[in-house]
């Protein structure tokens, strides 16, 4: 299985350690809950060092990018990041991925780890002889610090300014001697910054967050995060066979800049209507309502739960699922079938989890 | 390294159980809250329900799996953990005091040389068992 270069660290703050996508991942040090709430509050740090990184780079790396991701990597200026999707022909998702734009023709595009050889192998085929692909997982670490308090904090370990980037900026600088990237993004709906710097340096940053105060947080509580904040995952929420139309994620889509890889399928699948949608749902009690369970309307089955937690935040189970279109609409009381047994729930934006009460 | 109290006697499903006269009481070890983690949600039997030895009595609910309950003896319900309600951290934090889940009259006590002593339980639970 493979380490992240804070895998001793993990060892020595007594996680407790999962397989996740080849790799030995902490699931939770303190307590899935209690982390979560220490984002929420204050400030937490994950290792994601585990994710995919590549550097595109070289004559004709913007034409490419176009070509073989959704968003419109034209309108990022050098220091900024966007959100998007690696499509396939048939209009389904590779992958969903952020693309930091360094330079002109110079970029970093972070991927899913669960994805890393099957992005690398799809990127190679369609890559230019001008563009270079390099994949530097192994020669860099990255951890996420998140949570109100956590922008602050992250200026104070950096000894630089950081606070005036906007979300999906970045700052390329060195940290404890190595190469750093600084970017306003994350993955539980919180402030914060992700950290990309250089592997061999990355324990001692580890050991500079936790000396402040900031909670290590294992898979466990990001994912309650995520699915708090209404964040899709790969394998959970979209797949080879998914639509950006039906996984809500046509905002990333923009086939305003010309043809890319997928354009005419998902353009298909827009004009025709998607069959389901997927929507976040927030139920009565404290039962989890767990991926694959079966979203009921009157009695009928009409949905699957792509994802689902117990949220601290709101003391009840909340989720997302797809739906059929037709019952897909905000508001929408539905059921969720929990091993038999029916509790009564109700279809909220994916982006309301938090803020909308049953 | 998980808690396990010399004075109580355990099943191979990960409960405990003190005897007093003919009353047992009834909760899951500090070994299993351990691996199941953050408890959110409880399901406990109604009181006067007759459960054989090993029959499903509830459910615990944590943040990571579903996990079942099954009773380590026969017995009839007479009292269940009701002060637990949502604060159901009790279990996880108090697994052999307040975080008990329910007392159930036994039925025939000769089950109890079944169950495993605290040394017997640490070593099954040591070796991974299910």
């Amino acid at each position: 299985m493979l380490k992240t270069p804070l895998y001793q660290d993990h060892l020595n703050l007594s996680a407790r350690m999962i397989e996740f996508a080849g790799w030995e991942m902490p699931v939770l040090y303190s307590g899935i809950l209690e982390e979560t709430l220490a984002v929420r509050r204050h400030a937490g740090m994950f290792d994601i060092s585990h994710m995919g990184r590549v550097r595109v780079e070289g004559q004709g790396a913007t034409d490419f990018l176009q070509k073989v991701t959704s968003n419109n990597v034209a309108t990022l200026k050098s220091s900024e990041a966007q959100y998007s999707l690696l499509p396939n022909e048939q209009g389904g998702v590779i992958d969903d991925i952020i693309v930091y734009r360094e330079a002109e023709e110079r970029y970093l595009v972070v991927i899913n780890a669960s994805n890393t050889e099957k992005d690398l192998t799809w990127l190679r085929l369609h890559l230019p002889e001008t563009v270079s692909l390099t994949e530097i997982t192994a020669e860099y670490a990255m951890i996420a610090v998140q949570g109100p308090e956590a922008p602050r904090l992250v200026e104070y370990v950096a000894g630089t300014p950081l606070t005036h980037l906007s979300r999906f900026q970045f700052l390329r600088t060195t940290l404890k001697g190595g190469d750093a990237y600084f970017c306003r993004t994350g993955y539980t709906g919180e402030d914060g910054f992700e950290i990309i710097v250089e592997a061999d340096k990355i324990s001692e940053v580890w050991t500079a967050f936790h000396d402040i105060g900031v909670a290590p947080c294992g898979l466990g509580s990001r994912d309650v995060l995520r699915v708090e904040a209404g964040y899709p995952l790969y394998g959970h929420e979209i797949d080879d066979t998914t639509s950006p139309v039906e996984a809500s994620l046509m905002w990333v889509v923009k086939p305003a800049k010309g043809n890319f890889i997928g354009s005419s399928a998902i353009a298909k699948v827009k004009s025709e209507g998607a069959s389901r949608k997927l929507m976040g749902f927030v139920t009565e009690g404290r039962n989890v309502p767990r991926q694959g369970y079966t979203i009921l309307v009157n009695e009928k089955p009409r949905g699957i739960v792509t994802s689902g937690v117990f949220s601290p935040m709101k003391e009840c189970g909340l989720g997302m699922a797809y739906v059929e279109t037709e019952f897909a609409v905000a508001g929408q009381t539905i059921s969720v079938d929990v091993r038999g047994r029916s509790i009564p729930a109700k279809l909220v934006p994916k982006k309301d989890l938090l803020v909308i009460a049953l | 390294m998980a808690n396990v109290p010399d004075n109580l006697k355990y099943s191979k499903t990960h409960e405990w159980v003190s005897i007093e006269g003919e009353i047992a009481t009834i909760g899951i070890t500090d070994h299993a809250q351990e691996e199941m983690g953050d408890i959110v949600y409880l399901s406990l039997p109604d009181i006067g329900r007759t459960l054989a030895f090993d029959e499903q009595f509830g459910e615990v609910e944590s943040v990571k799996a579903v996990s079942e309950l099954f009773s380590p003896l026969t017995g009839e319900v007479i009292e269940t953990n009701t002060a637990i309600g949502n604060t159901t951290e009790i279990v996880n934090e108090d697994p052999y005091g307040n975080g008990w889940l329910m007392k159930i009259k036994l039925s025939n006590p000769s089950e109890m040389t079944d169950l495993l002593d605290a040394a017997s339980y640490t070593q099954f639970a040591e070796e991974g068992g299910h």
